[in-house]
């Protein structure tokens, strides 16, 4: 039994594996040494894992590359896995989201990226297809970027239906029920407090949306300020912000086994993206973001760095694992969801993605 | 007409292990040399250029020493012997 540990960073990537259920690690890197991996996945689906990473080849550009021999060497698409159409006039400017589908789609990886836009590949990420009605949408022109570019940075396929969920900086939620031909906004309820209008029906900066295990209808968002939940699959959201230290952030992740478990990792605020008092705190909730408890063991006690958008995640295990990178390039890790965190790496350049699951 | 294509040592792995290519390009600008180049080494042409035809905002290229930027871009003549350099510009962090 092994557990992967997959770290992107603005200089490669890192491997770290844990042979004894997660109480020790063993740090392997650097991959892809000088590119920034923003993206990050581990497909298990196949009779071997496939590492899939979407990197920016630091002057020469963007591009996915993977691995099925855990980073001993790298493939890419000779002539790029993701390629606009000529007819879109668009080039495409990062990775920011691989996401393999379920294992009933085999094959299927889906990928958020900048300039706004989804794509769906079929082959395992070698090739990708751009989904043209999002792309199409009327509302694309006005989406706005965000600090990280205007990008989709989170895709959701629902494994029981044709419903796919993504979100994007700035845009929002939009959903799709039948696997990427028509899309609708579901921000109601979900703040933007960067716009003149309170609540606009789309345009708000979602920073990261995961899906509670009770089902796909019930999905929780950290928004550029506010946190949301939804039982209603988006159609309408209610803050949950009551009893963090701070309702700006990055990520959320959702417990993928226990229904009402996720966690979030609060920065002051917009103008200040640091840990409220200079403390890294994860704040988990049990009960659906009705309460909230924070989670500090293991974690440094003076540290002003923040986890920035895929920069946190969960494993599949039991107990579930949580991971955190920070931008000073510490990995910290829990095999007890998030009860206790220890140390994977530290003095990696900035960490924007991590991945972990059961090889 | 023949085209000599120098590469820095980054690149050199995509273009068969060599920061040297002589390339007989079908055309005489720039445009028509990175085409060419394409069709024998996509990866490497795909560092140079996005799919949008655009060299590389990062990426500076030379023809006989000339930054095309302020010659005539993708349109800038190659004559014949010409030396084509591709420079990673300063930039980064």
């Amino acid at each position: 039994m092994t557990d992967l540990l997959a770290i992107g960073t603005r200089k490669g990537l890192w491997l770290a594996r844990s042979e004894d259920d997660r109480r020790t690690w063993t740090l392997g890197g650097p991959h892809l040494l000088a590119q920034e991996v923003a993206a990050v996945s581990i497909d298990t689906r196949g009779p071997t894992p496939r590492v899939l990473a979407g990197i920016q080849y630091g002057h020469w550009g963007p591009t996915v590359m993977w691995s099925d021999d855990l980073g001993a060497s790298w493939q890419e698409t000779e002539s790029g896995a993701i390629r606009f159409p000529e007819d879109t006039g668009a080039a495409l400017a990062r990775v920011w989201q691989l996401r393999p589908d379920s294992a009933d789609r085999p094959g299927v990886v889906w990928a958020g990226c900048e300039p706004h836009s989804l794509w769906r590949s079929t082959d395992g990420g070698r090739s990708f297809d751009l989904v043209r009605p999002l792309w199409d949408h009327p509302h694309r022109p006005t989406w706005q970027p965000g600090g990280g570019g205007g990008a989709v940075h989170t895709v959701l396929p629902d494994p029981a239906s044709d419903r796919v969920t993504v979100a994007m900086s700035t845009g929002g939620v939009y959903v799709s029920e039948d696997g990427g031909d028509g899309w609708e906004p579901r921000n109601s309820g979900i703040s933007a407090v960067f716009l003149p209008e309170p609540a606009p029906e789309y345009g708000q900066c979602v920073h990261k949306v995961a899906v509670d295990a009770a089902g796909v209808d019930r999905l929780y968002a950290q928004n550029h300020f506010g946190v949301f939940r939804t039982d209603d699959a988006g159609r309408s959201w209610t803050s949950i912000a009551g009893g963090l230290p701070a309702d700006f952030g990055f990520p959320v992740v959702a417990s993928p086994s226990t229904p009402g478990t996720a966690w979030v990792v609060p920065l002051v605020a917009d103008v200040q993206r640091v840990p409220p008092e200079g403390r890294l705190q994860v704040h988990r909730t049990r009960d659906a973001g009705e309460t909230w408890t924070a989670l500090t063991t293991g974690l440094p006690d003076a540290c002003w760095a923040a986890v920035v958008r895929d920069a946190a995640c969960a494993d599949e295990a039991d107990p579930t694992g949580l991971y955190l990178g920070t931008r000073d390039g510490c990995v910290y890790a829990s095999a007890d969801e998030g009860d206790t965190f220890a140390l994977v790496a530290d003095h990696l350049p900035d960490v924007l993605v991590v991945r972990a699951a059961r090889i | 007409m023949s085209v000599e294509v120098v590469l820095p040592g980054v690149l050199a792995d995509l273009a068969g292990g060599t920061k040297h290519l002589q390339v007989e390009p079908a055309g005489g600008t720039l445009a028509d040399l990175l085409d060419t180049l394409a069709a024998v080494h996509p990866a490497l042409a795909r560092r140079i250029r996005d799919e949008a035809g655009a060299v590389r905002r990062f990426v500076n290229v030379y023809v006989d020493g000339d930054d095309v930027r302020y010659a005539g871009g993708l349109g800038t003549p190659v004559p014949d012997g010409a030396v084509v350099q591709v420079l990673p510009s300063v930039a980064g962090g």
